[in-house]
């Protein structure tokens, strides 16, 4: 066993490092990931080991970036490719959904994708604009690209190694605000797969399903509502597409109740997929509607307002409340 | 061709050699306009002759002096905690003092986050400018009162709609003209490549004014480009000019030369500022990772404040009591803003459903009124709780 305490940040870092040692053909580009090792130092030293030709830094161009990176992959690398922010995404949201996400059902199967495209996403760190956005649900609804969220440093570890030996595009959220949260990461233990999600907490009253950045929100909601005697379930999603929702279903037929927690806006987003499937599967277990806490309908809020936007521990106790009152 | 020479030319060329980074461009370092040398001399050139008087003179030193003072206290103010981050001007100065006083009150201005000082000369209150670092705001100014718009922090975009407004301006027979600042990292995207053809296709007024401040973040330009940035001009068929961007006579002599070029219909202009950004890209980075100590050094020596300093000096344009009054007038300004900023309220909470839509809509009134209520059952146990 080599269990080692670590940062996500740090295990991401690990991950990368492993990736590129042990397969020749994995890559690393993006802005500012060379001597500086990325805005939030992710590909720290990476650059210094490998050489400027397996971690590049690239022309400040998204579009760029990805659309390069599809090419090098049809010519049989592995590019993993950094966004510096989530709302720097856009210039290159042309390549992953009209090209990236694509090819390989138009090429009848015949060619993978397998890029790999990091984004830090999410708010609470007090940035400025475009730096706070949870755009997942966007990428979500693409046919084609795989989208999932880490929310600790084991996961950041095992679900990178696993996110760049898939031959599927992978868009790989990272929480950023979670970055220098520590856990343990066993590096020698088999994870289960990418796609599964995973109960990070028993309980028989309510579950709540979150992902990345929420996930500690939700177990420190559990915790608190365990207090006032009330026993949640907390599930960690870990891939918002595809979303493991046998792995909800069990949950809430368990429990008869459900909320959805994510950053994003709860418009269109993943929790309005999740309340529409699980009503589908389980109606006559449910003893309330499903409920959903997340984002406004508003442009991401300057950073001296985003803790009102963000939802927090009261509000997620909140909805608790609201859903076992029915 | 020696034997070596040519068995080395067939042999399997090395991955290394093909893929490795572009080292620089080899071209000889081009010309820069220039009209006061770093020492403090006047020079003339050809194209670019300016006559200014002596009270243009202070003032443009004035503009510098105020602008560094307003970013050095912005800059204390992120140390303090009153600010989330600062992109600090330090050393492009003249680039923007220069650009920014050749510009009339009808031209537009779309700036990226880092113009300070073309906001200084635009009238905007400095103090507008830190509301969205602070983090109350995402702009904080009206951008029609100066015609000075809202900064832009997603990279190059602001080039399509300075484009766009030019277009708008050439197809109302106005003669005012539009400027675009952005960065030498901002020439890698797609808009910018974008806006250069929209504008030569369409002639459009469009001043395309690139602060080349060497880096992009940790990224030297020459990873951005392999000729000089204001070369790229001619591939889209207008004219390009690198300035010297520390000297400020000459910004103001080129920049005003390509707005009356614009003015006159004959199309866009692309000027290189050639200058250095002093400190680090924001007050989140840290410049030590990639940058030589010697390299700043270099660059304080063509200092654009000091230079034009040592020609007023020598050319007893400016007396003591200029100098003085003006470090007085610095130290004001710097109290100012600190205040201003100390005292800059949170936005209130219900001010988040606020201006997502012109016309309103449904949905953000229906989230406001439960968002209301939820803010408010805070404050009845609050009530209960006495
Ligand atoms: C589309 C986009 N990608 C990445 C970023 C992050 N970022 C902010 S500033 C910057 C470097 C900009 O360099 P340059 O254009 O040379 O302007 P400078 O700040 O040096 O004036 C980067 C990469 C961004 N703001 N927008």
């Amino acid at each position: 066993m080599a269990v080692e305490k670590m940062s996500i940040a740090k295990a991401l870092n690990e991950s990368l490092r492993l990736a590129l040692d042990t397969d020749p053909k994995v890559l690393i580009m993006g802005e500012d990931v060379g001597k500086l090792g990325g805005v939030f130092r992710i590909t720290d030293g990476l650059q210094k080991d490998f050489g400027e030709d397996r971690v590049i830094d690239t022309p400040l161009a998204e579009s760029g970036i990805v659309g390069t990176a599809i090419g090098l992959a049809l010519r049989g690398y592995r590019p993993i490719v950094e966004i510096q922010f989530d709302g720097f995404v856009f210039p290159a949201y042309d390549q992953i959904v009209t090209q990236l996400a694509k090819m390989h059902a138009r090429a009848l199967g015949k060619i993978k994708l397998p890029v790999v495209v990091r984004i830090p996403y999410g708010g609470g760190i007090g940035a400025v604009e475009h730096h706070s956005e949870s755009p997942e649900a966007l990428f979500a609804h693409v046919a084609g690209l795989k989208v999932v969220s880490p929310s600790n440093a084991s996961d950041a570890y095992w679900m990178m190694q696993q996110a760049v030996q898939s031959d599927d595009p992978i868009i790989f959220f990272e929480p950023k605000r979670r970055y220098w949260d520590k856990g343990e990461v066993d590096t020698e233990s088999i994870p289960g797969p990418l796609h599964k999600a995973v109960t990070v907490r028993e309980g028989s009253d309510l579950t709540l399903v979150a992902y990345g950045p929420m996930v500690k929100v939700c177990l420190e909601a559990a915790a608190a509502a365990q207090e006032e005697g009330k026993s949640v379930e907390v599930l960690d999603l870990r891939s918002m597409s595809p979303i493991d929702f046998d792995a909800i279903q069990t949950s809430v037929e368990k429990t008869g109740r459900l909320v959805v927690v994510h950053e994003a806006p709860v418009f269109y987003g993943s929790g309005a997929e999740i309340a529409a499937r699980i009503t589908e599967r389980s109606f006559y277990h449910l003893e309330a509607p499903v409920l959903r806490v997340g984002g406004y309908h508003v442009p991401y809020p300057p950073a001296r307002l985003e803790d009102e936007y963000l939802p927090g521990l009261d509000r997620v106790l909140d909805a608790v409340d609201r859903s076992l009152a029915y | 061709m020696t034997v070596e020479s040519t068995a080395a030319a067939r042999k399997p060329r090395r991955a290394s050699k093909r893929t490795s980074a572009a080292k620089k461009p080899q071209s000889s370092e081009p010309q820069l306009v220039q009209l006061l040398t770093p020492e403090g001399e006047r020079v003339e050139h050809p194209d670019y002759s300016i006559d200014l008087s002596a009270d243009e003179l202070r003032g443009l030193y004035r503009d510098m002096v105020l602008t560094r003072r307003f970013d050095a206290e912005a800059t204390a103010l992120q140390r303090q905690g009153e600010l989330g981050l600062w992109a600090s001007l330090l050393g492009q100065e003249a680039a923007q003092i220069g650009s920014g006083r050749a510009l009339r009150d009808d031209d537009y201005v779309f700036p990226t986050y880092r113009e300070h000082g073309v906001a200084w000369c635009r009238g905007v209150d400095p103090t507008n400018l830190l509301g969205m670092f602070r983090g109350v705001n995402h702009g904080g100014w009206d951008p029609t009162t100066n015609n000075f718009h809202l900064y832009t922090i997603v990279i190059g975009s602001q080039t399509l709609h300075a484009t766009g407004y030019a277009m708008g301006v050439a197809k109302d027979g106005a003669d005012s003209a539009v400027i675009a600042y952005f960065g030498d990292g901002a020439s890698s995207q797609g808009d910018v490549a974008e806006s250069f053809t929209f504008s030569a296709v369409y002639n459009a007024p469009v001043v395309f004014f690139c602060q080349n401040n060497q880096w992009a973040i940790s990224e030297p330009t020459e990873r951005q480009t392999r000729v000089p940035l204001y070369q790229r001009a001619q591939g889209y068929g207008f004219p390009g000019v690198r300035v010297d961007g520390n000297d400020v006579l000459a910004c103001l002599a080129v920049t005003r030369s390509a707005l009356e070029r614009a003015r006159r219909g004959e199309g866009p202009t692309l000027v290189e500022a050639f200058t250095y950004r002093m400190g680090a890209h924001t007050t989140s980075d840290d410049p030590t990772k990639y940058r030589a100590d010697d390299e700043r050094a270099a660059w304080e020596a063509k200092d654009p404040i000091l230079r034009l300093r040592t020609y007023l000096e020598k050319e007893k344009l400016a007396d003591e009591a200029f100098f003085t009054g003006l470090e007085t007038e610095s130290e004001t300004l710097g109290k100012r803003v600190r205040e201003v900023v100390r005292a800059m309220p949170d936005p209130e909470p219900l001010s988040l459903f606020e201006h997502g839509y012109a016309d309103g809509n449904s949905l953000v009134d229906e989230e406001r009124a439960q968002f209301s209520a939820y803010q408010a059952s805070f404050a009845d146990s609050a009530e209960e709780g006495k």
